[in-house]
């Protein structure tokens, strides 16, 4: 319902449409410098691009989830994340719930993916799963839920494949133009003018080295207010913003990285997943806004609506320029801040008690059987085990199998 | 001739504003009855679950019969008042809430009843049903006052007014405030 999503649109067209003039480019040079004809070279850039779209979009989910190792839980695996994704899917106004993956990282991370909202995943680490109380966890999944609801993950996954494009064909490029070229220019020399080649090589050069980093920016532009706006939106479906910004804050104490991201998938996690303990991240090379900024904004808001997120961004920012469009604001202006959840208290299990929980899960869905002995030692099966029965090492009592 | 084709494309053109205007607003009004649809899967969700808890509890709790009996009532009240007035079922679900609270506070005499996995598992579904039942409230809420604003700002007022959009169908929205159930409390 809410309408930032068409006005973020016609930005983000603008500036994927950007990250293509730049691969066209790329392509162009590619074709004059080695195919003689700079239609052979834009025929070339686009059917590799279009080929790696493809994959990406009917096929970018499940190679991602597969990357990252993560594996499918359902309401019975963990029921208390189950209930939180679709208390969110509820707040948000999605009308499927999006499939929730696990991946078994100590790191603190999470991410959502999917080429639409009818076909969504979101996934977290377990180590984040262990971490983080309900109203914590509700405000990550509310960010997740927040890129499936805005349309940010098909936007980020397509912008990624021109970026990765324009690296590819670039990085050939450069590396044919200095081993091969070198035969190619001196052939060539005696045909036509040494200065006008000597020139196009040039240009080329340079633009196959700054192409790639353009198109970089302007991937971690988008990325960039992708995150502002999730943080905003998940705010406002929890109606919490302590939520997500305690969670952020125990994500930014961790040191931990994630050992199956790579710089590609980077941009759809919730904090980057390679930034260095100790170093604020800078302005323009980063995928994610600065943790402590995100965190200090989230904290500094009057009420949950945009109205107050986009208030606070400007303060912090000292400009006058917002990060959520106009067009949105204007709705839920006197949504009002839930007070926490002290009841809920008891209910939620102590940290020792998650870790439990967690590591059960992740046994079970490595198909180990879990039987817990008179004497209260938890045996783990593996699900190679033939044996009818187990001896408990701890009491020596015989369990069946 | 000049004249006519003006008046022709301006007559076309206030056709077609006018037809996305009335889609859109039946696209809003249709989303404000879906939110509203949610709301209700969530009230049975938690009529759904009573049963099951008061089993759970009914072999702990020997000395609190008129507590699970005062809950399994107004449950049967609310579920038959479903199909009611929203006011009058409005009220039931509230009743329903307070027995709810009152039972869940009792709990805490019994230790043992907190340690029963079967019961946690419960506890855990009818907390989240609670925040699910606030939750598709709050889109609802948010859905209807978009809608609303839709129905009564120019110029989608005038295709309102024609076809015949009713805010009146929405006024149910502050009466629907009353089914709010307040937050259960596990202390």
């Amino acid at each position: 319902m809410w309408e930032q999503i068409r006005s973020n649109q016609i930005r983000s067209a603008v500036l994927v449409a950007g990250m293509g003039v730049l691969l066209l480019f790329v392509g162009y040079f590619l074709g004059i410098y080695f195919l003689d004809s700079f239609i052979g070279g834009l025929i070339m850039a686009l059917i590799v691009w279009a080929g790696m779209s493809l994959v990406a979009f009917f096929q970018g989910d499940n190679i991602l989830l597969a990357l990252a190792q993560a594996r499918k839980v359902s309401h019975d695996d963990h029921p208390r994340l189950y209930n939180i994704v679709e208390e969110m899917k509820i707040a948000s106004g999605l009308e499927k719930i999006p499939d929730i993956y696990i991946i078994d990282d100590p790191a603190l991370n999470a991410f959502a993916t999917g080429r639409n909202p009818d076909r969504a995943a979101v996934a977290i680490t377990s180590g984040l799963l262990q971490k983080l109380n309900r109203d914590e966890l509700q405000g990550v999944i509310g960010h997740e839920i927040a890129h499936v609801k805005n349309r940010d993950v098909l936007l980020m996954a397509m912008s990624s494949v021109l970026l990765g494009t324009t690296v590819i064909l670039a990085w050939y490029a450069t590396r044919l133009m200095f081993f091969g070229g070198m035969v190619r220019s001196r052939r060539s020399s005696s045909s036509s003018g040494g200065a006008a080649q000597l020139i196009i090589l040039a240009v080329a050069i340079i633009l196959m080295i700054l192409a790639p980093i353009m198109a970089q920016l302007i991937y971690f532009a988008i990325s960039r207010r992708r995150e502002y706006l999730a943080d905003g939106s998940s705010a406002l479906y929890t109606r919490y913003p302590e939520g997500l910004a305690s969670a952020l804050e125990k994500i930014a104490a961790s040191t931990s990285q994630l050992k199956s991201a790579n710089q590609a998938t980077a941009p759809m996690y919730i904090i980057n997943p390679f930034r260095k303990e100790g170093r604020p991240a800078s302005d323009l090379t980063s995928t994610h806004p600065p943790l402590s900024e995100r965190i200090r904004i989230l904290r500094s808001m009057a009420g949950a609506s945009f109205a107050d997120y986009e208030q606070v961004y400007q303060q912090v920012h000292r400009t006058g320029r917002g990060i959520i469009p106009a067009s949105a604001i204007t709705i839920g202006r006197a949504t009002s801040l839930r007070p926490a959840e002290v009841e809920a208290a008891p209910l939620e299990p102590d940290k020792t008690e998650r870790v439990r929980e967690t590591s059960d899960l992740m046994w079970r869905l490595g198909n180990y059987k879990t039987i817990v002995c008179d004497c209260g030692t938890k045996l783990r099966v593996p699900p190679k085990f033939k044996e009818l029965t187990v001896r408990c090492p701890h009491c020596g009592r015989i369990n069946p199998v | 001739m000049i004249a006519v084709y003006v008046i022709i494309g301006i007559i076309a053109v206030l056709l077609i504003l006018f037809i996305a205007t009335y889609n859109s607003l039946v696209r809003w009004r249709n989303q404000v009855k879906n939110a509203w649809a949610q709301i209700d899967v969530q009230l049975k969700r938690r009529y759904d679950l009573i049963p099951n808890i008061i089993e759970t509890v009914k072999g702990y709790m020997k000395h609190e019969r008129e507590t699970l009996e005062a809950v399994t009532k107004a449950r049967n009240l609310a579920q038959q008042l479903a199909s009611g007035g929203v006011g009058e079922r409005g009220k039931a679900e509230g009743e329903l809430s307070t027995a709810l609270g009152r039972l869940l506070a009792v709990v805490e005499r019994y230790p043992d009843l907190k340690a029963n996995q079967n019961f946690l598992a419960l506890q855990e579904e009818l907390a989240s049903t609670e925040n699910k039942i606030s939750f598709s409230r709050q889109y609802y809420n948010d859905s209807a006052l978009k809608y609303n604003n839709q129905i009564q700002m120019f110029p989608s007022n005038l295709v309102a007014g024609v076809t015949g959009f009713k805010v009146g169908e929405f006024f149910e929205v502050t009466v629907a405030g009353e089914r709010e159930a307040p937050k259960v409390s596990f202390t």
